[in-house]
């Protein structure tokens, strides 16, 4: 199998900096790092086995009515996790609120079954969704990581900051933990990135 | 009174765009001109509108826990909630149907500038959003979610255009070659949600 399709999706084809997909349902769970991980994984999962479920049966899906076909493989997984996290985690399902249900959305899965799934064999569009997940995961974890340090101090929860620095006067950026801090930081991600990979930048 | 309230708190405070960030990829893909993101609004508003009262009837009488105990005591304890994101997909999926049809009838033009995001609206995170915040919140009555669809709908038809506006004028302006496109983009939206959020608080 070529290994382009588990290396690309980390860095050169990222769905979230380079494609532009799938920012809709999640940069709002970014503000802990908990969260960011739980719903990166949960991407993951539903990414990897919806597109290894659209390719195997790709070619008994008419063509027309295929949107609906792939709505409701994609729902299927999205329930399950839901219920999931209802029965085992139920207080960050409280948390994550809408955007489990919201994942059914993210434009990475459907852009992965369009545009991969319906024309590949069934283990690599596994391998492609997982690592379109995975890539997705990683930007916000980094985010939720930079968010959750300089908005409270902590990461997973555990306080980092010394107590001694906050006595000698420092204090938690509170605007981090707002809505358009996780707006401005995926700009400046992709700032950086678009500085390295020159072929990227836009005329 | 109570209308009015919701309206303005889901026009201003809960904006889609800028305190969720619901609906961004079509957000970010088609506001590069003024024309085609009121297009594009107006179609999202119109969806919402219609896909939240028919979410709410469904979630009152269908799906949530005893929802169906007006066809008998026998049914009293069916619980079918965990069907909800399948169900509103579903319908939100038929209406666009509709609405893209429509749009092809009566504006041709509209039609072939909107291209494939008109039929990506079933996939708008910001209608399916507005559901689920539907039934997350709990609305007392039909009106107070028809009130909030057009509330939130409007509130995301000023984020596109507002952003168009500004987009449109940026393209005379010198901004750092990585930054170009999506970055500063993201960073405007930024900026704009900083703005917005001096509206927090307001009662009516």
């Amino acid at each position: 199998m070529d290994k382009e399709i588990y290396k690309k999706p980390l860095f050169l084809t990222n769905p979230v900096t380079v494609l532009v997909l799938g920012i809709c349902s999640s940069l709002a769970v970014t503000v802990q790092m908990k969260g960011a991980c739980i719903m990166g994984l949960s991407v993951m999962i539903v990414t990897g086995f919806s597109s290894l479920f659209a390719s195997l049966l790709r070619n008994g899906i008419p063509n027309r009515i295929r949107i609906i076909v792939q709505l409701v493989i994609v729902a299927l997984f999205v329930i399950l996790i839901d219920q999931f996290l209802k029965a085992y985690m139920y207080d960050l399902s409280k948390s994550l609120s809408v955007y489990v249900g919201l994942i059914i959305t993210n434009c990475i899965i459907m852009g992965r079954i369009e545009a991969f799934a319906l024309g590949n064999k069934p283990w690599p569009s596994f391998v492609d969704g997982i690592a379109n997940g995975f890539g997705y995961a990683m930007i916000l974890i980094v985010l939720s990581f930079f968010r959750e340090l300089l908005g409270s101090g902590t990461i997973f929860s555990i306080k980092v900051i010394p107590q001694s620095w906050y006595d000698a006067g420092y204090m938690n950026n509170g605007l981090m933990i707002l809505p358009p801090m996780a707006l401005i930081l995926i700009g400046v991600i992709v700032w950086i990135q678009r500085s390295i990979q020159k072929d990227l930048q836009e005329k | 009174m109570e209308y009015l309230n919701l309206f303005v708190k889901s026009v201003f405070i809960d904006n889609m765009i800028f305190a969720y960030f619901l609906g961004m990829c079509s957000f970010l893909a088609v506001s590069k001109n003024v024309k085609t993101a009121t297009g594009l609004g107006i179609a999202v508003t119109f969806v919402i509108l219609i896909t939240l009262p028919v979410n709410y009837l469904l979630d009152k009488y269908v799906l949530s826990a005893g929802a169906l105990s007006w066809i008998g005591p026998d049914f009293a304890g069916i619980d079918l909630s965990f069907l909800s994101f399948i169900i509103f997909i579903a319908v939100i999926a038929a209406i666009t149907q509709i609405v893209e049809m429509v749009v092809e009838k009566f504006s041709p033009s509209l039609y072939s500038s909107l291209g494939i995001f008109l039929p990506l609206i079933a996939v708008n995170c910001a209608v399916m959003g507005a559901s689920l915040f539907m039934q997350e919140r709990a609305y007392a009555s039909v009106g107070e979610a028809t009130v909030y669809a057009l509330g939130s709908g409007l509130g995301w038809f000023l984020a596109i255009v507002a952003m168009a506006a500004i987009r449109e004028k940026l393209a005379y302006s010198n901004v750092p070659k990585p930054l170009k496109g999506l970055g500063i983009t993201f960073i405007m939206t930024g900026l704009m949600g900083m703005a917005f959020m001096a509206f927090m608080g307001i009662q009516l």
